[in-house]
C-alpha cells in the first residue's frame, strides 16, 4: 500500500533542494499563506477545527482547542514552535526541519495570522546544525519575497520568526521546559495551571505546537479542514509521518493515512517496513515513542489500527510521537528496558524527587537483571519504585511528578512485567545474598 | 573580554532579537563556544554582563546543557548513539571502539549520547554535529581520520559554521 503523502510529498520529488526556496516557492509554497490573508484570522481556527487537527508532538491535543485558551485581549503573545525533537526512534521533525523548511515557516506565518502573534520562536534542537542553519536561510529567503516582516504581502500584518538553538536536553521538549530554556534558565518543567495559553514566554499568553502539527496548518487551508477531515476516522483525521526503525528492512518515515493502517501495515508491507530482516518474527515493538507502553508480535496487536484513541483505549498505549520500534526474537527485552530507563535518568531534569531518585534506582536495578546479575525480587522492587513515580501502574498515567517524563519510565518497566515476566524471572533464578546494609 | 570584537557586535545582535536580554543566554554560549572550542569562565562572565545577569546565573543555566563544555575537549566531538534503535543494530560497540581508539588524542573527543533523531540510518553519529549513518567500525574510523586530515570540514565544537 503506498503512503499518503502531503507534508512529505515535496520533498520526496525534489530529493535535492526541496529546502530552498526556488524549488518550494514553485512547487506552490506560500500559495496557502497568500490565499489566507485574504481571508479573515478567525477562518484559520475553524478551518483546523473542522480539519480535527490534534497535535503530533505526542500528547495529540486538539489544536484549534489548545489555540482557543488564548485570552481574548491580552497582548504580546507569542507562537512557539517546539522543534526539539528528541523522544528516541523519533526523527519526522527532524526530516520535515531539514528538507522542507518553507513549509515549516508557512505554517508559523499562517498560525501567527490566526492567533494575532508578531513574534514567533522555533526552538530547534541543538544537535540539529543542518536543520537550523536551512531553517535560519528559510527565513531570510522569506524576508526577501515579503513573506515575513513589515506589511506581510499587503495584509497589514506583521511578523518576525527567531530561531532559538537548544544546547541537548531531551527534556526541553516538554513545553513549560522550553519556555524556560527560551527564557534562559535551565530547562525544567512548571507547575500548571497556570498553563502556557495563559501565562507562558515571559508570562504572556503562548502557544506551544509541534512541527508537524504546523507544517499540516498549509495544507488544511488550501485543501479546507471538511476535505482534510475526509482522510482518517473517528477522532484521528489526516495523516500523520510514523518513524519506523529497528528490525525492519526499510526503516524510514512513512506518512499514512490514519486509522487505515495498521502496524502489520506499517511493519510489513513492501511499500513501507517491507518486514523483519531474515525472515524473523517480531517479539515486541514500541508504539508511539520511548514513553509509550509496549506493544508484542501478536496478531492483536499488529492487527491494530494507527488510530490514536483505538490504541488507547484498547491496550492503553499511545501513539505518541509516532516512533515505530520494532525488535525481533533475537532482543532481551530487559535489555531495552535498562536502556530506555538510563535515557529517562540521564534526561530527568531533578525537579521532582520520584522522577531524579526513582528513574536512577531504576536503572540500576534493570541493569543487574539484563546483565545476569539480576535477583527473583528485582521485578517487583521495579513495580514498587514505580508506583512511588505514577500510582496505580496505569495507562493513562497518574502521576507524582509535575510533568510526564518520569512516568514515561514507569513505561517500560510496567510492559517488561505484562508480557515478559516469566523471561525475566527465568534470568534471575537465584536469591543472590544481599551484602550488610543492602536493599532488599 | 571573552568576546573577539566581531563577536561581541554579533552578541548585541543576537541580544536585539529577544524581548528580553536574559534570552540569548544559550545562543551566546553557542557563539562563545564556536569562537574558543568550550565555554570558558571568563565568557560566561561576559555573557552574564552583556545580559545583565550573574556569572553564576549563566554557569547554572549553562551547565543543565550537555552540548556546552565547560572544559576543552579537542577539535572533533563525535557523539555515538546508544539509545534503543542504535542499541540493536551496533550502536555500543560502535561507542566502545572508537572510545578505546581514540582514549589517547586530544584532538578527538568521544562521547556517547541519547538519540540523535536519525535512526532509520542507525547505528549514528555526529562529528560536531555534522551525521553520518548506519557506520561500521572501519567507517567510522576512516571518517574520524578523514576529519583530521581535513579532507572532511568540520564544524565548530557547537555545531557553528567557522
Amino acid at each position: 500500500m503506498p503512503e499518503t503523502r502531503m507534508l512529505t510529498r515535496r520533498l520526496h520529488e525534489h530529493p535535492d533542494d526541496s529546502w530552498t526556496a526556488d524549488v518550494a516557492i514553485a512547487d506552490g509554497a506560500y500559495d496557502a499563506l497568500r490565499a489566507t490573508l485574504e481571508r479573515d484570522s478567525g477562518d484559520v481556527a475553524k478551518e483546523i477545527e473542522v480539519a480535527v487537527l490534534r497535535g503530533r508532538g505526542g500528547a495529540g491535543f486538539p489544536t484549534a482547542t489548545k489555540w482557543s485558551f488564548l485570552p481574548d485581549d491580552s497582548f504580546p503573545r507569542y507562537l512557539v514552535v517546539n522543534a526539539d525533537e528528541g523522544e528516541p526512534s523519533t526523527f519526522k521533525d527532524h526530516m520535515l526541519l531539514q528538507r522542507d523548511p518553507h513549509q515549516l515557516l508557512e505554517g508559523v506565518i499562517i498560525s501567527s495570522y490566526a492567533i494575532g502573534c508578531d513574534l514567533a520562536f522555533v526552538y530547534v534542537r541543538g544537535e540539529f546544525a543542518l536543520g537550523g542553519e536551512r531553517l535560519e536561510q528559510a527565513i531570510a529567503d522569506a524576508h526577501r519575497h515579503g513573506f515575513l516582516g513589515r506589511d506581510i504581502l499587503g495584509s497589514g500584518f506583521d511578523l518576525e520568526v527567531v530561531v532559538h538553538r537548544g544546547a541537548g536536553a531531551y527534556i526541553c521538549g516538554e513545553e513549560t521546559a522550553l519556555l524556560e530554556s527560551l527564557e534562559g534558565e535551565r530547562g525544567m518543567p512548571r507547575i500548571r495551571p497556570p498553563f502556557p495559553a495563559v501565562e507562558g514566554l515571559y508570562a504572556k499568553p503562548t502557544v506551544v505546537n509541534n512541527v508537524e502539527t504546523l507544517s499540516a496548518v498549509p495544507h488544511i487551508m488550501s485543501m479546507g479542514g471538511a476535505r482534510y477531515a475526509e482522510l482518517g476516522v473517528d477522532r484521528s483525521k489526516g495523516t500523520r509521518i510514523f518513524s519506523l526503525s529497528g528490525h525492519v528492512r526499510r526503516p524510514g518515515n512513512y506518512e499514512v493515512e490514519l486509522g487505515k493502517t495498521t502496524f502489520r501495515d506499517l511493519i510489513f508491507d513492501d511499500d513501507l517496513g517491507g518486514g523483519v530482516p531474515g525472515d524473523r518474527t517480531v517479539k515486541f515493538f514500541i508504539p508511539g515513542g520511548a514513553s509509550s507502553q509496549w506493544l508484542t508480535g501478536s496478531d492483536e496487536h499488529l492487527d491494530a489500527p494507527l488510530d490514536m484513541d483505538y490504541v488507547q483505549k484498547t491496550f492503553g498505549v499511545m501513539l505518541g510521537s509516532g516512533a515505530v520500534m520494532v525488535y525481533d526474537e533475537t532482543v532481551d527485552p530487559a535489555l531495552v528496558a535498562w536502556r530506555l530507563v538510563k535515557f529517562f535518568a540521564h534526561e530527568s531534569c531533578g525537579k521532582c524527587t520520584p522522577c531524579r531518585e526513582g528513574a536512577g534506582w531504576m536503572e540500576k536495578v534493570l541493569y543487574r537483571i539484563s546483565h545476569g546479575l539480576g535477583r527473583p525480587q528485582d521485578l517487583d522492587l521495579l513495580l514498587d519504585v514505580g508506583d512511588n513515580i505514577s500510582p496505580g501502574l496505569d495507562a493513562p498515567f497518574s502521576q507524582t511528578t509535575i510533568c510526564p517524563l518520569g512516568p514515561s519510565a514507569v513505561s517500560a518497566v510496567v510492559s517488561l512485567d505484562k508480557f515478559f515476566r516469566d523471561e525475566v524471572l527465568e534470568k534471575c533464578p537465584t536469591r543472590i545474598p544481599v551484602a550488610v546494609g543492602g536493599a532488599t | 573580554m571573552a568576546y573577539s570584537d566581531v563577536n561581541r557586535r554579533r552578541a548585541r545582535e543576537i541580544i536585539d532579537r529577544y524581548p528580553r536580554a536574559r534570552s540569548a543566554i544559550l545562543p551566546l554560549a553557542h557563539l562563545a563556544q564556536d569562537q574558543d572550542g568550550y565555554l570558558s569562565r571568563d565568557a560566561m562572565a561576559e555573557i552574564a554582563e552583556l545580559v545583565g545577569a550573574s556569572p553564576a546565573e549563566v554557569y547554572g543555566t549553562c551547565s543543565f546543557y550537555t552540548m556546552f563544555k565547560l572544559e576543552p575537549v579537542g577539535k572533533y566531538v563525535v557523539s555515538v548513539c546508544t539509545n534503543v534503535t542504535c542499541l540493536v543494530l551496533g550502536g555500543p560497540e560502535l561507542y566502545e571502539h572508537l572510545r578505546d581508539r581514540y582514549a589517547d588524542d586530544d584532538d578527538v573527543h568521544v562521547e556517547e549520547v541519547e538519540c540523535l533523531a536519525a535512526c532509520d540510518g542507525a547505528p549514528c553519529l555526529q562529528v560536531n554535529y555534522d551525521f553520518h549513518l548506519s557506520l561500521t567500525a572501519q567507517h567510522a574510523d576512516e571518517l574520524v581520520e578523514s576529519y583530521k586530515r581535513g579532507e572532511l570540514v568540520a564544524r565548530t565544537v557547537s555545531g557553528g559554521r567557522r
